[in-house]
């Protein structure tokens, strides 16, 4: 019971001190588990990162659910889970109350005129850093324009473009990996 | 009603994104559209609300989009809804997640996701765009529009400064400066 409400406390900790979310909280997510509690180790943290990257859903609720696991079972997951998602929660239902009052300010409606414009510079720099991060392949620029297309111009439902990207990716990799087999056999 | 709905759509977001928040956009976009939950502008201003709170962008945006159209318990099920696929998906996978993640499968699902995500970020971008620069719509006359210039400028500047690593919240405060600014000096 201890060390579940230590895990809570932690993450409860890294959820309320970690702005902009996912990989901004893997550095804190090691300072705190791995140098101050000596819970897991470096590696573990390059595995959570793989992990997240691999498995569906929120990276903050992967590293808080696996780091929990590890420490205490079920009854960690569950604790360090809530604790990274509970500040959020209580900032954003306080924050929407006060937005609602503040709305009709003309001020307001100004300053959430020249936010948006700022949301598409952040869009732009998340689409840049994803992208260097992709495979300089011609099958990977392919997937992205037919996601591209799909998503944006076709309106088909993105689920299905992940999972047709997916199964893509599946029988793409199968049959390169038999052309490399015949090659050498 | 409402709140079964809310919880089982983003469910599926939960469990059909990838690479963090970002992705999610183009996502939460198409199901507010269908459902007519929020307008594409509340939409980008809960992104930026997101920004500027501590927090996973997934779960916060979870939490707004929960609560402007279920009230508390809407945000409480989108949350849980948001939640849940990770946690359960992590459970399942933490006893073996070495082999898993090393398994030629995943490798290959991957292959086909990554990229995927991309293309959807900038689906995304491509909205958003439309929402901040043709908010009346996309014609000739959008570009004489002295806020369409402010907007672009406002853009420009900010992109620059993302670029140079400058943080997301002062970029959001920067810009809300300068759309009061203009909002007074002009009229946007």
């Amino acid at each position: 019971m201890k060390k579940s409400i230590e895990l809570f406390l932690t993450f409860l900790k890294i959820g309320a001190f970690t702005f902009g979310g996912g990989y901004a909280m893997i550095p804190l997510i090691q300072k705190e588990v791995c140098e101050n509690k000596k819970w897991l180790s470096e590696k573990d943290i390059s595995d959570i990162v793989a992990i997240s990257e691999s498995t569906p859903g929120p990276i903050a609720i992967n590293a808080a659910t696996f780091v929990g696991w590890r420490r205490a079972g079920f009854r960690g997951a569950f604790m360090a889970t809530l604790g990274v998602v509970l500040p959020s929660f209580l900032i954003i239902s306080l924050l929407s109350l006060i937005l609602t009052e503040f709305q009709s300010y003309k001020a307001v409606r100004y300053a959430f005129m020249g936010i948006r414009a700022a949301v598409l510079a952040l869009i732009l720099k998340a689409l840049w850093m994803m992208f260097k991060a992709s495979k300089k392949k011609f099958i990977s620029y392919f997937i992205m324009g037919t996601s591209l297309v799909l998503t944006a111009f076709l309106k088909i439902d993105a689920v299905f473009v992940i999972i047709g990207c997916g199964l893509f990716g599946l029988l793409w990799s199968l049959t390169a990996g038999k052309e490399k087999r015949d090659d050498t056999a | 009603m409402i709140l079964l709905e809310l919880f089982l759509i983003f469910l599926k977001i939960g469990a059909f994104t990838f690479g963090g928040g970002y992705a999610m956009i183009a996502m939460i976009q198409a199901e507010a559209e269908n459902n007519g939950w929020l307008t594409q502008e509340q939409l980008v201003d809960f992104v930026a609300l997101s920004e500027s709170t501590p927090g996973p962008l997934a779960v916060n945006m979870a939490t707004f989009v929960g609560l402007k159209t279920g009230g508390i318990f809407g945000a409480v099920t989108a949350t849980l809804g948001i939640v849940l696929p990770s946690f359960i998906v992590i459970l399942i996978i933490a006893k073996f997640y070495e082999k898993y993640c090393k398994s030629k499968a995943v490798g290959g699902v991957m292959l086909g996701l990554k990229p995927a995500v991309v293309g959807m970020i900038g689906a995304a971008f491509i909205s958003v765009s439309r929402t901040v620069f043709f908010p009346t719509g996309l014609h000739l006359s959008a570009f004489s529009a002295a806020s369409f210039w402010v907007f672009i400028g406002i853009f420009a500047l900010t992109a620059v400064l993302a670029f140079k690593k400058v943080h997301p919240i002062k970029l959001i405060v920067l810009s809300a400066a300068i759309g009061v600014g203009a909002g007074y000096g002009i009229g946007l």
